[in-house]
């Protein structure tokens, strides 16, 4: 394909990331864009050109240490998660908008700090950008079949890094807030992510079952390669620790790099995204990396012996096999890789040069004076600054980064971020952390990585140029890094071991050793414990002087213009219940202005601004520490009064529906005496009635006589009986009637019920039918009640059995680990309404055929209590002639099973 | 002879009830439930009602508002024996047009009287 076609293609695919930013931007509330699976995505701007291309070319030349690039993040995600949720915290509340922001108001918002970490991180990204810069160089002749030529103006790859570098700096710089989201930027890098493992995944496809038959082909064919044992397995000892050292470092460069940071923290919506970020992402890893060892050994086996750049083999192969869309996709996907690292990238490291490194330094005269207004030249530094930085890049990678492998480079950009872990995690965990620990620690590290990689790696390009002739291995360096080795270590894992473990030793001990101001020690514990903080962090600043509200409001009036400064200075107020006309500021108030304007121009600047017009007073360690006690005391003690007055608020509501029931409760007892009261009247009034006759009537025929002394005693019987029944519902009702679990099997039970009613059987003439005589089972219950519920239950089916001849049938069952007894008679059916009633104290029937012949109207009701006592179940059902009670329990009722209710 | 109606559902209350104004030289018919009271009045026209209030499907009151809606029977005596004895259900069953109303348990020989002297005011 020709260059000016591809150029084109380009054109075209960065106009599309254009529009799509465009409209996430006109939508920026939507639900997808506000939601967890952009964010996710977004994270992976960490696949760079380097996972498209440069994993390949490792897989294929030395192996399995390709892997190690994801297998540190793979394991980072645990701590990843919990310790960017930190993060997330701290920089929300403070408005911290990029990595040397967070460690410079950390150790007391030094200018120092944020200067150093910005120079750093610049220092060790460009020649990472120049890897980007490179891969899509390189990619550009592939694709077009050119070659690279020695004058950048003439090779047509340039002005495609040109078109690039124009469209990072010209989006990159849209917002003047760095704190502020960019909804535009993470949807492109969301989209280009997806496009990215897409296209990655097609050519993987494409390889293992269109240029050979599977995997297993290619893995056979593979296998006969020279050297292919031996490079896919991790060699003993050594081995591992050089594949754990380059994890290690991966998995820090995870949390320092400042793309990650911009895109996992800044651009953080909702806390809770993290969850999705936390399986999304390794999955998302997982994917990419599915078909890098299959395009790398496949590349392999087809240019055996030639002279080809195994980085490139994800291209060289669909172009080998003529395949013209897969070739052109797959550059499309390393373009994609490559464009939102680098527009992420630009976009972090132009706002540390502006906000940690121009505003606070070289603008910090002129930013006091008051005709001094900077937005718009904010804006163009940020906009020159990305775009000088990539063309910094483009230098470099055209003078110096030309013969060496994309991975080597990038390693040693990591080894140098690699720097900040001290300072980050000390920062975050260890409260005795303070500036001076940071920068001489910070200082050792960086010095020894420079010797021991960076200065080879300049020799060597400058000897390849004939610069200079100097070699790497009379500096020495390669034996120094021998030596350190110890013979174990390659070069990489030996600089970073080394450097690492000399920058931590002087981190901790200069920390424990110098002295720490106040301001550092407010913001230690701000950071460690933001837990603490994290609802009323502007109580936790600790701040002592002289400054008026309507200076400071000046200030932000420059920097967020008037509209903005008066919303939220009236939000502050009202907050804070300022009044209106209070013009001394307090502690709380300069924090508040310190925020505002960090998000605008870092907190390095944001201070010396705030600084400037106002008069502090130096306050003694000791007082910050007792403040900041006194306040986390306060915190607690809200925290307890919220708590308490919630509990009141429960207790009370607790009485509440406990007064309510009692109420119920009391009109139930009401209800019930009432009905008690009438039915002990009933058999009272017969007695009475018949006892008067008996006395008055002297003429009493004989036969009227017997009728009236047998009333007498039946009306007793009953009065006794009912007198028992209301003693015993009422000791179920107030939970007296504990009952006293004994093995017993039910039939047995029943066969002693059915003895003692024997007569009545004979007497009415009634046929019995037992079922299920062979359950004999041992049910725990109590026998005397269960005793009493079949009393009841067959005397009832006793009275109501009726027709020629009468039935009454009884079934014992098992089923489910539940015994289950059914009491059937063939007397007339209940009507369905009333089915669940008459398990209700003194129930009636409306029906007339219904009406109790005698009893007390409370014997369901007792039964039901029983059956609940033993945690079981009793109901009635109509048949197709009379009416089944049944219960049910379970075998073992003396515990509450789970299930149950 | 003074024709009486008893509704009771209670058997043995019922046979005393019975027995009593027999004894006394009354007409007396009996309904054993609310249901059998208003079939009976369909043919019977007694001059005094003893009426129970508490019983299943048909109770007192729908027995007594039958009856004072009835265009023969309507100014029947009516006396409500119930065990229901406290003063807010002796003048609701009052209020409801009731002439009398009696607490269970009575004594049989002052309900008499009572009848009596109501059937001649």
């Amino acid at each position: 394909m020709g260059s000016i076609a591809i150029i084109v293609l380009l054109v075209l695919y960065l106009g599309l990331l254009f529009i799509v930013a465009r409209w996430a931007e006109k939508f920026r509330n939507g639900k997808l864009l506000t939601g967890p699976y952009v964010y996710a995505l977004s994270i992976a701007v960490y696949c760079s050109a380097w996972t498209y291309y440069g994993s390949i070319g490792v897989a294929a030349t030395s192996g399995l240490d390709y892997l190690t690039v994801y297998v540190g993040p793979l394991i980072a995600f645990p701590f990843w998660y919990l310790i960017i949720r930190k993060i997330i915290r701290i920089s929300r509340i403070n408005k911290i908008s990029s990595i040397a922001d967070l460690l410079a108001l950390r150790y007391g918002n030094s200018r120092s700090v944020g200067a150093w970490v910005s120079l750093l991180i610049i220092l060790a990204v460009i020649p990472y950008l120049a890897l980007q810069l490179k891969a899509i160089s390189e990619t550009f002749h592939v694709v077009t079949n050119t070659n690279e030529t020695s004058s950048f103006l003439v090779d047509s790859a340039s002005y495609v890094i040109l078109i690039i570098a124009v469209f990072s700096a010209f989006y990159g710089s849209r917002f003047f807030d760095a704190s502020e989201k960019r909804p535009g930027m993470i949807a492109a890098v969301a989209l280009e992510s997806i496009l990215k493992l897409l296209f990655l995944l097609l050519a993987g496809i494409f390889v293992v079952y269109f240029v050979f038959d599977g995997s297993t082909d290619l893995y056979n064919k593979a296998s006969e390669l020279e050297g292919f044992a031996e490079k896919n397995r991790i060699d003993g000892a050594e081995g591992a620790v050089n594949w754990f050292s380059l994890s290690l470092l991966s998995f820090l460069s995870f949390f320092l790099l400042p793309r990650q940071f911009h895109v996992s923290v800044v651009e953080n919506r909702k806390e809770k995204h993290l969850k999705t970020a936390a399986w999304l992402v390794p999955l998302y890893l997982f994917l990419i990396n599915l078909f890098v060892f299959p395009i790398a050994w496949g590349g392999n086996v087809l240019f055996e012996g030639e002279q080809v750049n195994a980085d490139v083999y994800a291209l060289l192969i669909p172009q080998y096999m003529d395949n013209q869309v897969i070739t052109l996709l797959v550059f499309l996907g390393g373009l994609s890789a490559t464009v939102s690292m680098t527009i992420v990238a630009s976009v972090s490291l132009s706002v540390m040069l502006t906000n940690n490194l121009i505003l606070p330094f070289g603008l910090s005269k002129r930013i006091h004076r008051p005709d001094f207004h900077p937005t718009a030249l904010i804006v163009r530094f940020r906009q020159i600054g990305i775009f000088l930085l990539l063309m910094l890049a483009f230098v470099f990678y055209r003078s110096f980064a030309m013969d060496y492998s994309m991975v080597s480079v990038g390693m040693i950009a990591f080894v140098l971020i690699a720097q900040l872990a001290p300072a980050f995690f000390g920062g975050l965990y260890w409260k005795t952390a303070n500036r001076k620990g940071v920068l001489w620690g910070m200082l050792t590290g960086v010095l020894i990585v420079l010797v021991l990689l960076v200065l080879p790696a300049v020799l060597k390009a400058f000897k390849g140029y004939g610069l200079l002739e100097i070699d790497m291995d009379e500096f020495g360096a390669a034996g120094i890094l021998d030596t350190i080795g110890m013979g174990i270590l390659d070069p990489i894992p030996a600089a970073l071991w080394w450097s690492l473990l000399f920058n931590t030793f002087v981190f901790v001990v200069v920390s424990i050793l110098a002295k720490t101001d106040y301001r550092q020690r407010n913001y230690a514990e701000m950071f460690v414990d933001i837990d603490h903080y994290v609802d009323s962090h502007i109580n936790a600043f600790v701040w002592r002087g002289t400054a008026y509200i309507s200076d400071v409001e000046k200030i932000l009036v420059r920097f967020l213009g008037e509209e903005r400064t008066q919303r939220a200075l009236r939000i502050f107020r009202q907050r804070n219940q300022i009044a209106p006309e209070e013009d001394l500021a307090d502690a709380r108030f300069i924090k508040f202005a310190e925020n505002l304007l960090a998000g605008r121009i870092g907190t390095s600047s944001a201070r010396i601004l705030i600084q400037g017009v106002t008069k502090e007073e130096k306050i003694s360690l000791n007082e910050v520490l007792r403040i900041l006690e006194e306040s986390k005391r306060q915190i607690e003690q809200n925290k307890e009064l919220v708590k308490a007055g919630e509990e009141l608020r429960k207790l009370s509501e607790h009485l509440q529906s406990a007064n309510e029931a009692l109420l119920t409760k009391d009109k139930e007892k009401d209800e019930f005496l009432n009905i008690v009261t009438h039915e002990l009247r009933t058999p009272i009034t017969a007695i009475r009635s018949a006892s008067e006759i008996l006395r008055d009537d002297d003429e009493l025929p004989e036969e009227f006589k017997n009728r009236f002394l047998e009333n007498i005693i039946v009306e007793s019987d009953r009065l006794n009986g009912l007198i028992s029944e209301i003693l015993d519902l009422e000791r179920f009702d107030s939970g007296k009637n504990a009952l006293s679990f004994e093995q017993q099997n039910l039939n047995e039970i029943l066969n002693s019920v059915l003895a003692t009613l024997n007569h009545l059987f004979v007497s009415k003439n009634i046929r019995l039918i037992r079922n299920g005589l062979e359950v004999n089972t041992l049910v725990w219950l109590d026998p005397t009640r269960i005793h009493q519920v079949f009393t009841n239950l067959v005397g009832n089916a006793l009275k109501y059995a009726e027709g020629e001849p009468a039935i009454i049938e009884i079934s014992v069952t098992l089923k489910d680990g539940v015994q289950e007894v059914e009491v059937s008679n063939n007397g007339p059916n209940i009507p369905e309404e009333e089915l669940d009633l008459i398990f209700d104290k003194f129930y009636q029937s409306a029906d007339s055929r219904l009406k109790k012949t005698q009893g007390s109207g409370l014997g369901l009701a007792i039964c039901r209590r029983i059956i609940l006592a033993h945690h079981g179940k009793i109901w009635a059902e109509n048949k197709k002639e009379g009416v089944a009670v049944c219960f049910s329990i379970p075998l073992d009722s003396r515990e509450k099973p789970e299930d149950s209710l | 002879m003074k024709k009486i109606v008893i509704v009771d559902d209670e058997p043995s209350i019922l046979m005393s009830l019975e027995y009593t104004f027999r004894k006394n030289k009354f007409d007396v018919f009996i309904a054993r439930d609310g249901q059998e009271a208003l079939e009976l009045l369909e043919y019977v026209e007694p001059d005094l009602i003893l009426l129970d209030i508490m019983m299943p499907k048909v109770d007192g009151y729908q027995i007594l508002k039958f009856i004072r809606n009835h265009p023969v029977l309507k100014d029947v005596r009516v006396v409500f024996v119930s065990a229901k004895n406290k003063e807010q259900d002796v003048s609701k069953g009052l209020e409801a047009g009731a002439d009398a109303y009696v607490a269970k348990p009575f004594s049989l020989k002052k309900l008499v009287e009572q009848v009596n002297e109501l059937l001649i005011s």
